[in-house]
């Protein structure tokens, strides 16, 4: 029998707002145990939480974005459960009426996958075990911290679909500035809900949830194991469990979850202390009006209006700041073309030696467009610029005082470069009889000597041109 | 409506508590009375009634994203029953 | 006259003419504390109080008071009279101990209450009973009971309590002194330790209803902290008291005067209704039948809202923590079960249960939506009166331990208080009479959403005619 393997995500990406969603303190991941907290967000009698304004403005944008619904009526919920990540036992959360719903994500192929809905939430705290103590040390610096959970239906195929996925609503999420989507860093994890059935059935099998997969490799053996895990299964005459399973990377397999946290009754409730959010239109409008071109529409722009190559389209878009930063150096007066070689070859070659991503670099756009403007006007010889670009680089040095300074400037003077000619074959008569005579080669000699004189810096265009004219008079 | 023990350890447990048996017995009575009372609340026709949790018509009550310096830690752990002087420690809750 | 006799605006009136040092005044009240604390047990911390900065800060500085003990006051333990809060001092003061404390107020200390708000008797307290001043056999209510007994005693000259369904306006009536519970939002919730956060409200009690403007005036007003903080206009209500009620329509709800009310006290609340004709009101009876739901609909919002709120007591970040248990799980049901008394885990299994899975649309869902009913027939009842007028208590103050015997009981004696808080109205309580046992009576005056001016203006007239509001316990020696 050939089965079917259905999968829907659950996926919480932390929004990049400096301050945490219900009080002021800083969102700052690390930072020594309980040093950014306060006592909203560490659970103190009589605290209360205001929501941060940013979080629901990023949330909508995420929603818009993901071709979401927006409701113009939501409010928050509580959700009740112990545990000692969550100093309040109740995290505050959105089920009843979520921000976003019915949206839809495509992810290449003519696969869309649906969007079930996009909640506001809060994160936990941080556990450590100590086993010296055989104590658990709870940090509070994370809670608080807001997220967005986006929960899909279950419409993925295969573990590909669901990274091509994650890679979208990653690149997404980045291009709105919502979320850095770092997943070592916990801003993007995933929940993966999975069921096998026969292919061509149309009924749901018995899912397990796999929680808090944090890479992409994770996320594709974990499905691979787990879809292989129930067919066996069945395929033994037994019956998959409805369970939580963790995902243990070291053994390469998942485990079921102690029962007691699967049966969990959250006796949600609107909560008290938060006043409904009412949107509207203008709010909403205001904000998509505002969205920024997202990466597919720039890649499909860049190949249609400058003919770039698609490999080279997506190069330049997979980080929103080195998009924003090529499209500057074109609107300064680059050709598409020569600024899309100079990023694809220096600008990310520079990156990769200095370990820097595009929004940390200092070069500005107007720095390369110079140098690719000089080299345009014949100023600049193409491995100068080059030489120019590394020295300039890390700190956005002035081109022109560098160039000046260390006397690099392409010698395009025709008054100067005759002089030399003029001066050069009064020196080498006999390669000017030997050219004469027809050797080619002579004239390569000739050539070497008049820019051995102007350093280099001639315009090698000039000189040839020159000295043509110079034999043959 | 009927209350039963099983009911009572079910609720107990959701809300971490552990009654000894006879009060638990009396509880559950108690309870039952109680909820009891509050199914007069049925004969109150509230089909088309939206529920109200907010009694004001107060929304979109919204704080500046800007940072505030967070409070002193020794003052934040100052009540807890264990801690090491910078968390707070519980008994082991780390699979 | 002793000083413990002056209500607080004539206590700062002499402390602003030099006549009375503040270092008097606050000696008074220790004095009284001291001949009052062994016999009615309203204090649960007491503190040396520091002297107001500036004397001419507000109407009420220098003047002594205290907090109920649910109020967070920064390195000053606060229990909730509860002993899982043993030990607890917050790290922070709530806003209106803030604003208190900026007008120049000097605080005493923290006042005894029921445990985490929830009684009717301040009895269920871990730290013991409050009692009575007028009859240290009986209850003083609850639950700020402290605080009511604690004025009524002359120990403070106001105490700010909180009223989720009716715990500043019953023990004021219990206890022969003015309590008032403003319109929701308008006294910001920051540092009030939840009970039910949706109906939870911090208030005055003191000797007059001039004295409860003139606290709310200091108190009232939008807190960027509280969500639920209503931006409305805040202080003037002092000096808007004028004393006068023509064309004021006064409604009595015929539901409020009807089974289960002890005559001496209808006898009492009818007879006040003629003190505010006589100030030019008109007073007229009308039907509200949304009251027989009133009780049952209260108990389940706030238990339910109570059992979230309680949650975060579990022996890990502050207050108490069981010894001997054996993992996390142990760890949490041993503190809650040994940590909280019988009343507060009735209410917390009481709330679990109408928001589980299965009961939440029978019963929480439900009572959300006869909230709207509650909320709409006080609007149609508002359309027509500017004021209604109710008892405050169906009797006078319990004999102690009769209570706790039958909750449904002490639940239903709520009746007359719980409707104000589930429709976010202002109240007051106003003492209006003695049964023949020479326990005080109250009358409650209940106004439309930020009506609280309109309230403490026929408060006002009527304490200007009568003189119940200046009556002290046994001559008040507090004994």
């Amino acid at each position: 029998m050939t089965w079917e393997t259905v999968i829907g995500l659950e996926t919480h990406v932390e929004l990049a707002t400096k301050t945490k969603i219900f009080c002021s303190c800083t969102t700052q991941f690390g930072g020594a145990p309980n040093t950014h907290c306060c006592p909203v967000c560490t659970g103190m009698p009589g605290a209360l939480p205001v929501l941060n304004e940013k979080v629901l403005e990023f949330a909508v944008k995420a929603g818009l974005a993901l071709n979401c619904e927006i409701r113009p009526k939501s409010r928050f919920d509580r959700k009740n459960y112990f545990y000692p990540d969550l100093p309040k036992a109740y995290q505050i959360s959105q089920l009843y009426l979520p921000i976003c719903y019915d949206g839809a994500v495509d992810i290449g192929g003519g696969k869309t996958i649906r969007i079930h809905e996009m909640h506001m939430e809060e994160d936990a705290g941080k556990l450590v075990h100590d086993p010296w103590l055989d104590q658990t040390r709870a940090d509070y610096n994370r809670c608080g911290v807001p997220l967005i959970e986006i929960v899909t239906e279950p419409d993925f195929r295969s573990a590909e679909e669901v990274v091509a996925y994650l890679e979208r609503l990653k690149e997404t999420l980045q291009y709105l500035g919502v979320s850095d989507c770092k997943m070592q860093e916990g801003s993007l994890r995933c929940d993966v809900n999975l069921s096998v059935r026969p292919a061509g059935s149309t009924e749901l099998g018995t899912r397990t949830e796999m929680k808090n997969l944090n890479s992409f490799k994770a996320i594709t053996r974990a499905i691979s194991y787990e879809a292989r895990r129930q067919i066996e299964r069945i395929e033994e005459g037994k019956r998959v469990i409805q369970e939580t399973r963790r995902w243990d990377e070291n053994k390469d397999a998942t485990y079921a979850m102690r029962s007691k946290e699967n049966a969990q009754d959250y006796r949600y409730f609107p909560e008290p202390d938060i006043p409904p959010l009412e949107l509207s239109e203008e709010y909403i409008e205001g904000l998509r009006a505002s969205q920024p071109e997202l990466a597919q529409a720039k890649r499909a722009r860049y190949q249609a209006d400058w003919g770039l190559p698609v490999y080279d389209t997506e190069m330049i878009t997979s980080q929103k700041a080195l998009a924003d930063f090529f499209e500057e150096v074109v609107a300064l007066g680059a050709h598409p073309k020569q600024a899309s070689n100079w990023i694809m070859g220096q600008v990310l070659g520079q990156l990769s030696t200095h370990g820097l991503e595009a929004k940390d670099m200092k070069l500005t756009p107007a720095t390369l467009a110079r140098l690719i403007a000089l080299v345009q006007e014949g100023k600049l010889n193409r491995n100068t610029a080059v030489k120019v670009f590394e020295a300039v680089f890390a700190d956005d040095g002035d081109v022109d005082a560098y160039i000046k300074e260390h006397g690099l400037a392409q010698v395009s003077d025709t008054a100067l470069v005759t002089t030399v000619v003029e001066q050069v074959l009064s020196d080498n008569q006999k390669s000017v009889e030997d050219f004469k005579s027809g050797k080619e080669k002579a004239f390569g000699f000739l050539v070497g000597q008049v820019m051995r004189q102007l350093k280099g810096q001639a315009s090698p265009a000039v000189v040839n041109q020159l000295l043509r004219e110079k034999l043959s008079s | 409506m009927k209350i039963t023990e099983d009911m009572v350890d079910y609720i107990s447990q959701l809300s971490r508590l552990q009654l000894p048996a006879e009060e638990k017995t009396a509880m559950t009575a108690e309870l039952e009375r109680i909820v009891a009372y509050m199914d007069v609340l049925n004969t109150l026709d509230t089909t088309d009634v939206e529920p109200l949790s907010h009694i004001f018509p107060l929304k979109n009550v919204l704080r500046a994203d800007q940072v505030a310096p967070s409070f002193d830690r020794e003052a934040l752990l100052a009540g807890s029953p264990a801690g090491d002087g910078e968390t707070f420690l519980v008994p082991k809750a780390v699979e | 006259m002793e000083l413990y006799e002056l209500t607080a605006l004539e206590l700062a009136q002499k402390l602003h003419s030099g006549e009375v040092t503040q270092q008097e005044a606050v000696e008074a009240a220790r004095a009284r504390i001291d001949a009052a604390q062994r016999s009615n047990n309203a204090f649960l911390t007491l503190t040396d109080p520091a002297p107001a900065a500036d004397p001419s800060a507000s109407p009420l500085a220098g003047v002594p008071m205290a907090y109920k003990d649910n109020i967070c006051t920064r390195g000053v333990a606060t229990t909730c009279a509860s002993k899982i809060l043993e030990g607890f001092v917050p790290c922070y003061d709530a806003t209106v101990v803030e604003r208190l404390t900026a007008a120049g107020a000097v605080s005493m200390g923290k006042l005894n209450m029921d445990e985490f708000a929830m009684g009717s008797t301040s009895e269920t307290s871990h730290y013991g009973p409050v009692k009575n001043p007028w009859d240290l056999t009986r209850a003083a209510g609850g639950s700020s009971g402290g605080a009511a007994a604690a004025v009524a005693a002359g120990e403070v000259w106001y105490a700010i309590g909180s009223d989720t369904g009716g715990s500043i306006r019953q023990p004021a009536a219990y206890c022969g002194v003015t309590g008032m519970k403003p319109t929701y939002g308008t006294v910001s919730r920051y540092g009030l330790i939840a009970y039910a956060s949706s109906l939870d409200q911090m208030g005055p009690i003191a000797k007059s209803a001039a004295d409860c403007a003139a606290v709310l005036d200091l108190i009232q007003g939008k807190d960027p902290r509280d969500g639920t903080s209503l931006d409305a206009p805040a202080g003037g209500l002092l000096s808007s008291l004028t004393g006068d009620l023509r064309g004021k329509k006064i409604g009595l709800p015929a539901d409020c005067f009807g089974q289960g009310l002890d005559p001496e006290v209808r006898a009492a609340v009818l007879a006040a209704a003629e003190v505010l004709k006589a100030r030019g009101a008109q007073v007229e009876e009308f039907a509200l039948p949304v009251m027989e739901y009133v009780v049952p609909t209260y108990y389940i919002i706030a238990c339910a809202e109570a059992s979230s709120n309680l949650s975060r007591f579990d022996g890990v970040k502050y207050g108490w923590r069981a010894e001997d248990y054996e993992d996390l799980t142990d760890l949490y049901c041993k503190t809650r079960t040994q940590g909280f008394g019988s009343e507060v885990k009735r209410r917390i299994l009481l709330g679990t249960f109408v928001l589980s899975s299965g009961y939440y649309d029978a019963y929480y869902k439900k009572a959300l939506q006869v909230k709207a009913l509650i909320k709409k027939a006080f609007d149609e009842a508002f359309a027509k009166y500017d004021l209604l007028l109710t008892p405050v208590a169906p009797t006078t103050a319990p004999k102690l331990g009769e209570s706790l015997t039958d909750p449904l009981k002490m639940y239903l004696s709520d009746i007359y208080t719980v409707s104000v808080n589930l429709a976010g109205l202002p109240a007051l309580s106003m003492p209006c009479g003695f049964d023949g046992k020479g326990m005080p009576i109250g009358a409650q005056l209940i106004g439309p959403a930020l009506g609280d001016g309109v309230v403490l203006n026929a408060a006002h007239a009527f304490q200007l005619d009568t003189g119940w509001h200046k009556k002290s316990p046994k001559g008040g020696d507090a004994q």
